[in-house]
C-alpha cells in the first residue's frame, strides 16, 4: 500500500478538508502544557533535506516529536546532490534503516515522485517541496490559515473555501508553493487569479485552473486574500525584470496597495519575507499580514498530515494519482 | 564465396520474388530462382529492403565505453537491421581529427557487424570556436564526408557560415544539431503545459526553430547544402518546407522516438524519457510523421545514445539526456508510418536507407535491390508482433523508452555485403 | 449498521435512561460531596452527550454551574496501527482545566477498558485532577484491563458474540440500548 503526499494535485477536496480539521485538534495540542501525543511512538520518520530549509525543516520536527515519532534528519546538501545515485543510494540506505516515512526537500522537481514510484524504497514520502513543482504541506497551511481568517475556526470545521478569492502575487515561473496552491484552492472551490509580469509566469499557465492577470491595482480590490511571494533578486540578473525598484513599484504590495484591499483581506507570505521588494515592512508587520500565523499552522498541517498517513495501517487520506499503475 | 537465396521476399513490400545473393553481391533478383548450391531463407510474407543506413549513431567509443563500443553498437546495429552507420563525433576525446575519425572506422571495419562512417566534429573540441581539420577527416582513411558538433549546436553564426562554405570542397555536409542555447540555460523537457504543470526547465520549440530558420538562410546565402538533425516540432518542418520550396538544400531527419512518444510521458518524471531535443506535444508528432510522409523530413535517423544505467536511474534534472534505438527503429516506424497507411515500404526503404546514404555519400549503401549492387539488406517480418524486452538488446545500454511496449515488426536478418550479420533474429 | 445487525432487543429504553443518568448524578453528588470541584468530561461520541445531561441534572441538584467539555482518546489508542486512521473528534476542556479537580470521565459503555486507559493517557497530558472517576451508562464486562467503573447506569451479563449499541436522541433521534448479535461486517466500532 502506497501512502505518499506527492502532490497538492492528488488531493480531494475531502481529503483536504479532513486534513484541515484534523489540523484544527492538532493545533490544540499547542495550547496543552504537555504538547505531545503518542501517535507515532515506534515510528521512524527522516527529514532528508538535499536543499537547506531551516523553517520547513524544523516545522516538520516539531510536528514529527509532538506526535512522538523518532526522528531522523538527514541533510545531505553538498557535492553529492549532483549525482544521481546519491538520491538512489541515501534512499537505500534509509531504507535498510527500517524507517517508516520520508520527508524530502529537493532541488529537483519530480525528486520526491521518483522516490515513491521507483521501487528504491517501501516508506511513505511526504513532499517538503521539490524544485519548482510542489510545495503541499504549504498549500495546505495556507488554505487553513485563509479558512480560520475568512471563516472561522469553528465554523470553518467542515467547510472549504468555496467562493473565496485569492491573489497570488510574484515569481510563478519558479514556485511550487504558486502550482501548490493554485492546485488546492481550486479543489477547495476558491477562485484563484494569478498577478505577475509577464516574464515571470511559465508558458502554457493558460491551461490552470486560475484567472491571469498583470495587474497588481486591478486585482487587489476584489480578493479576500492576497498571497505575495518571494522574488529573488538573482532573478533581476536573468532578465526577468530590469530593476528591484521597478518590479516592487508594479508588484509589491506597499501600505497604500494594502488600503485598497477590502476590509476583512488577509495578506499572506509564505515566507522568507523579502522586504521592501515584494513587500514593505509596513505590510509585513501589520496585523493584515498571518506570515507569522502560517509558521504557527504549519506545524499542524504537519501533524495533521503525519497522523493521517501514518497513523494507522493504511493511509487515512487516499492521493493516488501520482502513484503509477 | 557462398550464395544464399532469399526465397518469397516482398521486396520493398511488392511482389513476391527471390533473391540471390553470390559473394558480395546480388547475383541476380526474380522469380523462380535456382536454388543449387544455395543456402535458402524462406522469406514467405517477409519485406526485403536495402540494408538500413543510420545518420546519427552515438557509439561512444573512445571514451565511454561503459555505455557502448563499436562492438556492441554495431552488433546493435545489425540487430536492427543496419548495415552502415554514421558515429557522432562527440566522443572521448572528441572526433575532431584524423586520428580519431580513422580508429573508429578501422573498428567498425574489424568487426564487421555494420559498416562505421565517422562523423568529424565541425569545430574544435565541440567548443565552437575553431573550425576543426575538416579536410583532413575528408582525406583520411575514414573518408569523412559529415560534419557535426551534435550534442551541441554550432550557435556562432559566422564559424557555421563557414563550415557550410568549407565542406564544399570535398562535397561534405554539415549536420546541425539546432539548439539556441541561451534560450535553452537549464532546460528539462518542451516548454509547454505539461512543463509548467511539472516545474521542471521550459526548451521552448523557438530554441530549435530560429537555429534551422538561420541557417537554411545561411546554407542559401552560401550555396552549400546542410542537414538538419532530429527535427522536432511542427514549426520546425514549417521552415523546412519553405526552405525547399524555395530551392535551398537543405536535408533533415526525424528520430523514431520523435514520430512516437510526447511530453507527457514526462509526468512520470522517469528519465527514460528525458531527450535532446525533448519529446514534444502531440501536434508536433502528427506534424512529423506527415512531414517524413511527404518528404519534407528526408529521413529516419535513430539518435541512439546510450548511456549506463546510474545516469538514467536518478532523479530527472540530474540524468543524462539520450535514448538508444537502433534495434527499434524499423519497428517505431513501422508502427508510426507503415501501419498507419502513410508511408508504404518502398517509403521506408527511401527515408531508412536510399537518402540517408545519399545526404551521407556512403557509396556501397542505400542501393537498389537488383542484381549486380552490393548485397546489403535487411529482411524484416511485418506480420510479427512483441513486447520490447531491453535484456535482449546487443547495445550494452538498456536506456529504451519503449520497455514494455507492444510494437510491431521484426528484422529477421540482417547481410552486410552477402555475409549474414543476422540470421533469424539472432547476431552470428 | 442495525439493518446488519441480527434483530437487537432493547435492554433500556428511554425513561430508564432518563432513570439511571439521575441515578449517578446523585451518586456523584453523594461521593464527591457536593461536586463542588467536579468536570465532567464525555469521550465522544455518545459519552459527550451523556456528560452534558449529567451535567444539566447535577446543576439541578447542586443550582451551580458544572464544569463540562470532551476528551478525544483517538491518538491515544492502541489499536491506531490496526485500522485506518480515524477523523478525530473534538477535546474540549472547561476553561478552569483540571489541575486539581475531581475529574468524572463519561463514557457510554464499558467493555474491554482499553478506551479508558487511552483517556487516562490523554488526562495525563493535560493536566493533573486530585482524583479521576468513571460513570458509564453499561458495563457490559469482558475487561482487558485493571479498570472498574465508579458510576454505573445498568450492568449488563454479555457474550462476545454480542454487541451493545447505544442510540441517544443527540446524535440517533432517539434513546435506547439495544443487546443484539455481532454484524458480519468488521471494521465498525462495537462495544
Amino acid at each position: 500500500m502506497q501512502r505518499h503526499l506527492i502532490s497538492a494535485a492528488d488531493l480531494t477536496r475531502d481529503d483536504a478538508v479532513l486534513i484541515l480539521d484534523t489540523a484544527e485538534e492538532m493545533s490544540r495540542v499547542a495550547d496543552r502544557p504537555i504538547k505531545k501525543l503518542p501517535t507515532l511512538r515506534g515510528r521512524t520518520v527522516v527529514n532528508l533535506f538535499f536543499e537547506d530549509s531551516t523553517r520547513t525543516r524544523i516545522s516538520f520536527e516539531a510536528a514529527e516529536k509532538r506526535l512522538s515519532a523518532d526522528v531522523i534528519n538527514f541533510s545531505a546538501k553538498g557535492s553529492s546532490v549532483s549525482k544521481g545515485e546519491s538520491l538512489k543510494d541515501t534512499a537505500q540506505t534509509l531504507e535498510a534503516m527500517g524507517v517508516d516515512a520520508v520527508v524530502i526537500r529537493h532541488g529537483a522537481s519530480g525528486a520526491p515522485y521518483r522516490l515513491a514510484n521507483s521501487g528504491w524504497i517501501d516508506a511513505a514520502v511526504i513532499n517538503a517541496g521539490d524544485g519548482t513543482h510542489q510545495h503541499p504541506t504549504q498549500a495546505l497551511l495556507d488554505a487553513f490559515t485563509m479558512r480560520r481568517r475568512l471563516i472561522g475556526r469553528d465554523a470553518g470545521l467542515g467547510q472549504d473555501l468555496s467562493g473565496k478569492r485569492v491573489t497570488i502575487v510574484g515569481d510563478i515561473l519558479h514556485s511550487r508553493v504558486a502550482r501548490s496552491n493554485v492546485d488546492l484552492l481550486h479543489t477547495l472551490g476558491a477562485e484563484v487569479t494569478l498577478v505577475a509580469p509577464p516574464t515571470l509566469l511559465p508558458v502554457g499557465v493558460e491551461t490552470w485552473p486560475c484567472a491571469v492577470s498583470y495587474d497588481l491595482d486591478a486585482a487587489l480590490p476584489k480578493c479576500d486574500a492576497v498571497m505575495m511571494l518571494r522574488v529573488q533578486r538573482e532573478r533581476m540578473n536573468a532578465a526577468f525584470f530590469p530593476t528591484e525598484r521597478e518590479y516592487s513599484r508594479r508588484y509589491g504590495l506597499d501600505g497604500d496597495r494594502m488600503a485598497k484591499l477590502p476590509e476583512h483581506a488577509v495578506v499572506m507570505h509564505p515566507g522568507p519575507m523579502v522586504r521592501g521588494m515584494e513587500i514593505t515592512a509596513e505590510v509585513a508587520d501589520s496585523g493584515r499580514c498571518t506570515a507569522v500565523e502560517q509558521v504557527t499552522n504549519g506545524v499542524s498541517i504537519r501533524m495533521a498530515v503525519l497522523y493521517l498517513l501514518l497513523g494507522g495501517n493504511e493511509p487515512a487520506v487516499a492521493p493516488t494519482r501520482t502513484e503509477e499503475k | 564465396m557462398s550464395k544464399t537465396l532469399i526465397r518469397g521476399a516482398k521486396v520493398l513490400g511488392g511482389a513476391p520474388q527471390d533473391v540471390l545473393i553470390d559473394g558480395e553481391t546480388i547475383a541476380e533478383v526474380g522469380e523462380n530462382l535456382s536454388a543449387e548450391g544455395a543456402r535458402v531463407v524462406e522469406a514467405d510474407g517477409k519485406v526485403l529492403l536495402p540494408g538500413l543506413v543510420d545518420l546519427h549513431t552515438h557509439l561512444r567509443e573512445p571514451g565511454r565505453e561503459d555505455s557502448e563500443t563499436v562492438l556492441t553498437g554495431t552488433r546493435a546495429a545489425a540487430s536492427g537491421g543496419y548495415t552502415a552507420v554514421f558515429a557522432m563525433a562527440n566522443t572521448f576525446p572528441v572526433a575532431d581529427t584524423a586520428g580519431v575519425v580513422e580508429q573508429v572506422w578501422r573498428l567498425g571495419r574489424e568487426h564487421g557487424y555494420c559498416d562505421v562512417r565517422p562523423v568529424g566534429a565541425v569545430t574544435v573540441g565541440l567548443e565552437g570556436k575553431q573550425l576543426a581539420e575538416l579536410g583532413a577527416m575528408h582525406d583520411s582513411a575514414a573518408g569523412v564526408t559529415v560534419f557535426s558538433d551534435d550534442g551541441k549546436c554550432v550557435d556562432d553564426a559566422v564559424i557555421m557560415r563557414r563550415a557550410l562554405e568549407y565542406v564544399k570542397a570535398f562535397d561534405g555536409v554539415v549536420a546541425q544539431h539546432a539548439q539556441e542555447p541561451r534560450l535553452t540555460e537549464g532546460a528539462q523537457m518542451n516548454e509547454g503545459v505539461v512543463s509548467a504543470e511539472l516545474g521542471l526547465g521550459g526548451w521552448p520549440a523557438v530554441a530549435e526553430e530560429s537555429i534551422i530558420a538561420r541557417d537554411v538562410l545561411l546554407a542559401d546565402h552560401v550555396g552549400s547544402r546542410v542537414h538538419i538533425c532530429h527535427l522536432s516540432t511542427a514549426g520546425s518542418v514549417e521552415i523546412v518546407r519553405w526552405a525547399k520550396s524555395r530551392g535551398i538544400r537543405v536535408t533533415a531527419e526525424v528520430t523514431p522516438h520523435h514520430l512516437l512518444l510526447t511530453d507527457e510521458l514526462v509526468r512520470t518524471y522517469n528519465p527514460v524519457y528525458k531527450v535532446n531535443p525533448p519529446l514534444r506535444t502531440e501536434r508536433d508528432v502528427m506534424a512529423l510523421r506527415e512531414a517524413l510522409a511527404d518528404g519534407t523530413i528526408d529521413i529516419v535517423a535513430t539518435d541512439h545514445a546510450p548511456h549506463p544505467q546510474e545516469d538514467k536511474d536518478c532523479e530527472w534534472a540530474a540524468a543524462a539526456m539520450g535514448m538508444i534505438g537502433l534495434e527499434t527503429a524499423l519497428s517505431v516506424v513501422q508502427e508510426t508510418m507503415v501501419d498507419t497507411g502513410l508511408l508504404d515500404w518502398a517509403g521506408v526503404a527511401d527515408r531508412m536507407s536510399f537518402a540517408p546514404a545519399r545526404i551521407g555519400r556512403a557509396h556501397g549503401h542505400g542501393r537498389p535491390v537488383s542484381a549486380g549492387e552490393p548485397a546489403n539488406l535487411t529482411l524484416v517480418d511485418p506480420a510479427y508482433r512483441g513486447r520490447v524486452d531491453p535484456a535482449g538488446f546487443a547495445s550494452r545500454s538498456r536506456n529504451t523508452p519503449y520497455e514494455g511496449r507492444e510494437l510491431p515488426g521484426r528484422v529477421t536478418h540482417t547481410w552486410l555485403r552477402g555475409k549474414a550479420t543476422l540470421v533469424d533474429g539472432k547476431l552470428t | 449498521m442495525d439493518t446488519q445487525a441480527s434483530p437487537a432487543r432493547p435492554v433500556l429504553e428511554a425513561p430508564d435512561i432518563a432513570r439511571v443518568l439521575t441515578r449517578i448524578a446523585h451518586e456523584i453528588v453523594e461521593r464527591a460531596k457536593g461536586a463542588d470541584d467536579v468536570v465532567l468530561l464525555g469521550i465522544p461520541t455518545r459519552g459527550v452527550f451523556l456528560a452534558q445531561r449529567l451535567a444539566a441534572k447535577l446543576e439541578r441538584i447542586t443550582e451551580r454551574k458544572v464544569p463540562c467539555g470532551s476528551l478525544d482518546i483517538t491518538m491515544y489508542r492502541d489499536d491506531l496501527r490496526m485500522q485506518p486512521p480515524r477523523a478525530l473528534a473534538r477535546t474540549d476542556i472547561p476553561g478552569d482545566g483540571i489541575d486539581g479537580k475531581l475529574v468524572v470521565l463519561v463514557d457510554d459503555v464499558l467493555f474491554s477498558g482499553r478506551t479508558i486507559r487511552a483517556a487516562l493517557d490523554a488526562l495525563n497530558d493535560i493536566g493533573r485532577p486530585r482524583a479521576v472517576q468513571l460513570a458509564v451508562l453499561v458495563d457490559r464486562g469482558h475487561r482487558e484491563l485493571p479498570i472498574r467503573a465508579d458510576y454505573v447506569g445498568k450492568n449488563l451479563p454479555t457474550s462476545l458474540r454480542e454487541t451493545v449499541k447505544v442510540q441517544l436522541a443527540e446524535e440517533d433521534g432517539r434513546d435506547t440500548v439495544l443487546l443484539g448479535a455481532k454484524p458480519a461486517t468488521p471494521g465498525e466500532r462495537q462495544h
